[in-house]
């Protein structure tokens, strides 16, 4: 691993951490496709920008950038709140708006500099270690690294602060308004800190990446554990691990790193999605079908329990016959009956024959009873 | 400190509550039509109405979630923005994501974010403070649960008890009693009649009209406009709610004085 390739995995955990925190929120508030918006409509304000100061490493880019993602929500939400059209129209009517104009404005005007099209849709994060941050002559590092780094000290630095006033204006805004937290205010800081991030991650990743790492980890996260703590810590994780495999991925396959590393944040959630321990498929069917055999393993102890003594007790205790009579394929009449065994519910008597033990037969009652 | 509790520096009880002339419309459509409704200090009152009477939108107003057409609200005399501390709200539970990722005890330290302000974190006391209040509700056992798994009562007094650690002079209530089964219902009233008692002001947006003599002292019977305000007893008639709710009067009892 040459010094470029560390430079480069570097920024890319850095990319994605900063990423996945403000996720969280955006995920548990619903507005996962705003940052999709945000990520587009931010070229219109590098591009006017860049116009301006005509330097594409200029700090004004990013202030133009993030004003730019502020003016999205407003506008989306002006058009929402007008009722003529649905929340999810308005997002798609206003950021292609934005967007569309950028790129008309790029291809007429700037085609003579590095900001063209495919960068800005898939972004350059393999050349970020070529523009270095130079003081006295000293080599500081690639520049971009130093801005994220920043983005993410915000970020942290934000939701440290305003953690409490983040939570409940998102879980009961109408509460928060009556203590005093405006959630309005708390919602425009917020999106003003979704777009700076965006702006961050569009040089690294791109407009179309940026929200797979803004909403992936944290969908993750949020199936995992149930807690918002946790959530916040296990969404960076999960970024972090996106930026690793990504990075590796696109190195064994010679890919776009940026591609790569959002088909790994993908990958992450679809392992949540089928293996979170509470809410997964996988632990979710098996609940189920344990819970299926302990339901038929009282079935079985009642029906014993029914026929003891009787007349035709020794018929209705065969395992074969448990087959027809409860109506059970044979697999599943032996899973039961070993479930049974196993918990000391019922014995075996001449091999085929079942019988109930105390334990089984106090059960099967209570069972009758509840 | 003068003015800011139940009673006046004067001596004199003031109002709880003081609506003056209110409207609230949506575009042009009046939810609430120059309401004046006066709640004196500590009575336990129901608002009722049919749907759409405008109950919910009136707690928000006097909340200043809505923003009125005209008119204003006085909380023992001044301005909701200045008496915050002196409120507590209880919105309709189904108003909120109850998958949030968040627990019990959290959700009702919450109640006290209002007295701490921005920034600063709830701490010990704050813990100390939900802890006994979910005692009050008599949901000690899942302080560490998970709000999902909560049934609607439980969901409910978690409400309450958010409610209860602000420590208010006045409690507003949005249909504290919905989808709750009776065992809850009676042990809401209990923590609702012992507020009365300890000379809290209670407001309760309420639907099940059998039980309002019974539960409250005070009621105020809504449709849009105002049609009556005062003790139960006095106002509380087949009359009065017939004017409310027009010929389509539920559970009314015969019993009911006029």
């Amino acid at each position: 691993m040459t010094a470029i390739d560390l430079e480069v995995q570097l920024l890319a955990i850095v990319v994605a951490v900063t990423c996945a925190l403000p996720g969280v929120f955006l995920v548990l508030r619903r507005m996962a496709l705003m940052s999709d918006a945000i990520s587009h409509s931010i070229l219109l304000g590098i591009v006017l920008a860049f116009f301006v100061v005509e330097d594409l490493t200029h700090p004004f880019l990013v202030v133009a950038a993030a004003a730019t993602g502020v003016l999205t929500v407003a506008l989306v939400e002006a058009l929402y709140r007008s009722r003529r059209v649905k929340e999810d129209a308005a997002i798609a009517l206003v950021f292609p708006a934005l967007f569309s104009i950028a790129v008309i404005l790029i291809a007429r005007h700037a085609g003579g500099v590095h900001l063209d099209v495919d960068a800005v849709i898939l972004g350059e994060i393999a050349f970020a270690p070529f523009r270095r941050w130079e003081v006295a002559g000293f080599d500081l590092g690639p520049r971009s690294l130093y801005l994220m780094l920043a983005i993410l000290l915000v970020n942290v630095g934000f939701l440290l602060l305003f953690y409490k006033e983040m939570k409940i204006s998102t879980f009961d805004p109408a509460l928060a308004a009556a203590l005093g937290f405006s959630p309005v205010l708390l919602h425009y800081a917020f999106m003003s800190l979704v777009s700076v991030t965006a702006v961050g991650a569009f040089d690294a990743v791109g407009s179309i990446l940026v929200v797979a790492l803004m909403v992936a980890p944290p969908a993750a996260a949020y199936l995992c554990t149930d807690r918002l703590p946790r959530v916040l810590a296990l969404s960076a994780g999960f970024g972090a691990l996106s930026a690793v495999i990504g990075f590796w991925g696109a190195w064994a396959m010679d890919a776009s790193i940026a591609g790569s590393m959002a088909s790994a944040a993908g990958v992450v959630f679809l392992l949540a999605f089928l293996l979170a321990p509470d809410r997964g498929l996988v632990p979710q069917a098996r609940r189920r079908s344990r819970q299926k055999v302990e339901f038929a393993v009282r079935m079985l102890l009642i029906h014993l329990l029914n026929h003891e003594g009787g007349p035709k007790a020794r018929e209705e205790s065969q395992v074969v016959h448990l087959e027809e009579h409860l109506r059970w394929q044979p697999e599943f009449a032996e899973r039961v009956v070993r479930s049974a065994e196993k918990k000391g519910f019922v014995g075996r008597k001449r091999g085929e024959e079942l019988r109930l033990t105390d334990p089984g037969r106090h059960l099967a009652r209570r069972t009758m009873l509840s | 400190m003068r003015d800011r509790g139940p009673n006046g520096g004067d001596g004199e009880p003031r109002a709880a509550i003081e609506v003056n002339d209110l409207t609230v419309a949506y575009r042009d459509q009046p939810v609430l039509w120059d309401i004046d409704l006066t709640v004196p200090p500590g009575v336990l009152m129901a608002i009722v109405g049919p749907n759409g009477a405008g109950k919910t939108t009136l707690i928000k107003a006097i909340l200043g979630l809505v923003k009125p057409a005209a008119g204003h609200v006085l909380v023992f005399g001044r301005p909701y923005l200045e008496q915050r501390s002196l409120v507590a709200y209880v919105p309709q539970r189904g108003s909120v994501d109850w998958d949030f990722p968040t627990s019990v005890l959290d959700v009702v330290m919450m109640g006290r974010y209002g007295a701490l302000g921005w920034i600063r974190r709830p701490g010990r006391e704050e813990r100390e403070r939900a802890l006994n209040a979910l005692d009050m509700v008599d949901l000690t056992d899942l302080a560490d649960r998970q709000i999902s798994q909560l049934s609607g009562g439980q969901q409910q007094r978690v409400f309450l008890a958010r409610a209860l650690v602000q420590d208010a002079s006045i409690y507003l209530m949005d249909e504290p009693f919905q989808g709750v089964d009776a065992k809850t219902e009676r042990a809401i009233v209990e923590v609702l009649t012992r507020l009365k008692d300890g000379g809290h002001t209670v407001v309760c947006v309420h639907h099940a009209l059998q039980t309002v003599p019974e539960y409250f002292d005070w009621a105020a019977i809504l449709n849009v406009r105002r049609i009556a305000s005062g003790p139960v007893g006095e106002v509380f008639t087949e009359d009065n709610l017939r004017l409310a709710y027009g010929g389509r009067l539920p559970f009314l009892r015969s019993g009911t004085e006029g």
